[in-house]
């Protein structure tokens, strides 16, 4: 199925990033059998990311974004359309660490996984601790860690997996709304000085705007394309810059919220 | 700060039910010293309290044989059980095989049981130990299922993005998860196990509480029929409050997030 919804699609990328795309998801429908009969998560859905762009994935709830970061992970297979992406590293929407270890041991989980002794999972991960701001907690386990520094030490175990492509599902959703503005400055700084192809699947437009470099606005489901929208927005980005309410708005719009 | 929160919330409720007991047991005593019943049918706790000790030599020999059915007997359960969980957590085919002839084993009336498998297995000690076994695989087996089984599935995912293996995935994230449920399996499975090793002499043994008590029954030693009641009691609790502290010592996240909420 085409993506008849596109009405904004902009396809000049800045010449620094015409490198072959990490990440190519083309018309791709996938569809799952629940007891209620057969759901449509995802119908004609189309997304490309280019080295080192972040790109976020906006849309209501439901709308099939966990399906869309699945795919793109290899965790699921498209029924029709083709996936095509560098090795994914999945950060999932609640933090998901492990309670019996050490904030130190949760961040190397990735290289335990791999099959790495414990003593080389936290050589690789303590460095990585004091720069996240989490020094001196290395040995604290998540259930006394605030819940923005938990979510600091499961995206370093997403960071930590090595993988080209990071595939964030709603990374900030579940903290309180302070706590997810402060992570969102943090992440965009993280990501300034560790480029990598970020997947941000995201219903927050302005934690969008205020952290891609291109937004794809899905449609609710099925979920499909409904806009592309450049960020060329210099940062550090303020939510009160002119050019981001506009963005935002814009992005709204394409959702069908009027302003 | 929560780490030792369990000494205070967990031990300074205990004179409470001590009070109650204490004031069962004058209640008792009265009753049989004011000649209610004749204490050759019920013997006054302080008739039992001077079994105990006069016959500390006979009952502690006795007390060991017991002992040793029900740890090895649940130690056995837990190993068998576990393997069990584990396999039939990773095979569904295994899972519609052998799970419900899992729950099945638990409509096997142990007391009709218990004398074939002494009649198999003989007098010695092998025959305790399969019943006490028997009696606590199923809680261990249930409780190990349903740790593994909780695990999020996100998590799964997770590991798989990063690169991890099946047994991998089982040794960073599910069997640490389920490490909860087995403890807390042994533990319901102390209560049966004991009831077990009981029936398990019934049926043929020369030696061990529930043989002792038999004997003492049959004797008309009442006080020391209590006494051995008693000391299989105080043996069930001081076993399930062990597994308590192992839990909150091996396995301590599990109290922590419950302290949380």
């Amino acid at each position: 199925m085409p993506a008849k919804g596109v009405t904004d699609l902009i396809v000049n990328a800045p010449s620094e990033r015409r490198s072959p795309a990490p990440v190519r998801v083309d018309g791709v429908t996938r569809a799952f059998q629940t007891r209620r009969g057969r759901v449509v998560a995802l119908d004609g859905m189309s997304l490309v990311a280019r080295a080192q762009e972040i790109v976020s994935v906006v849309g209501p709830s439901g709308c099939g974004k966990t399906t869309l970061l699945e795919l793109i992970c290899g965790l699921q297979r498209p029924d029709a359309g083709a996936v095509d992406s560098a090795p994914a590293a999945l950060m999932p929407q609640h933090d998901l660490l492990l309670p019996w270890l050490s904030a130190l041991d949760n961040a190397g989980l990735a290289l335990r996984a791999q099959g790495r002794s414990r003593a080389e999972g936290r050589a690789a991960a303590a460095p990585w601790l004091e720069r996240f701001g989490l020094a001196g907690f290395e040995r604290t386990r998540p259930a006394e860690l605030s819940g923005g520094m938990r979510q600091r030490v499961s995206f370093l175990r997403t960071l930590l997996a090595g993988k080209p492509v990071l595939a964030l599902d709603e990374p900030f959703a579940a903290l309180d709304a302070i706590t997810r503005l402060q992570m969102q400055g943090w992440l965009s700084h993280v990501l300034e000085r560790e480029p990598r192809t970020v997947i941000l699947v995201t219903h927050d437009v302005e934690e969008a705007v205020m952290l891609a470099d291109r937004l794809v606005v899905m449609s609710p489901r099925p979920g499909r394309t409904l806009a592309e929208i450049e960020v060329e927005l210099p940062r550090p980005r303020h939510r009160t810059d002119a050019d981001v309410v506009a963005l935002r708005e814009r992005a709204l719009e394409a959702l069908g919220v009027p302003a | 700060m929560i780490r030792w929160g369990w000494i205070g919330s967990g031990w300074r409720f205990t004179w409470r039910p001590v009070l109650v007991l204490a004031a069962l047991l004058g209640a008792w005593e009265l009753y049989v010293d004011l000649g209610g019943v004749d204490p050759l049918i019920l013997p006054a706790p302080h008739a039992v309290a001077s079994a105990l000790y006069n016959d500390r030599s006979l009952l502690w020999s006795n007390f060991v044989v017991t002992a040793e059915e029900v740890v090895l007997g649940i130690l056995l359960a837990a190993v068998a059980g576990f393997a069990c969980a584990v396999a039939i957590h990773f095979s569904p085919t295994l899972r519609r095989a052998v799970y419900p002839l899992v729950v099945a084993s638990q409509t096997i009336p142990i007391p009709m049981i218990a004398p074939l498998l002494v009649l198999w297995l003989g007098f010695a000690i092998l025959p305790k130990l399969v019943v006490v076994a028997l009696v606590s695989f199923f809680p261990i087996v249930v409780t190990t299922l349903a740790g593994l089984a909780g695990v999020e599935r996100g998590l799964i995912k997770l590991m798989r993005t990063f690169d991890s293996t099946r047994v991998r995935t089982f040794r960073h994230v599910e069997l640490p998860a389920a490490l909860p449920g087995v403890l807390t399996g042994t533990k319901i499975a102390v209560v049966v196990a004991v009831i077990g090793a009981y029936l398990a002499e019934l049926a043929g043994a020369q030696a061990g509480l529930g043989y002792l008590f038999q004997l003492s029954v049959a004797q008309i030693l009442t006080p020391r029929a209590y006494a051995t009641v008693v000391i299989l009691s105080v043996f069930a609790i001081a076993l399930f409050a062990l597994l308590s502290l192992a839990e909150r010592l091996v396995v301590p996240w599990a109290y922590e997030r419950q302290g949380e909420q």
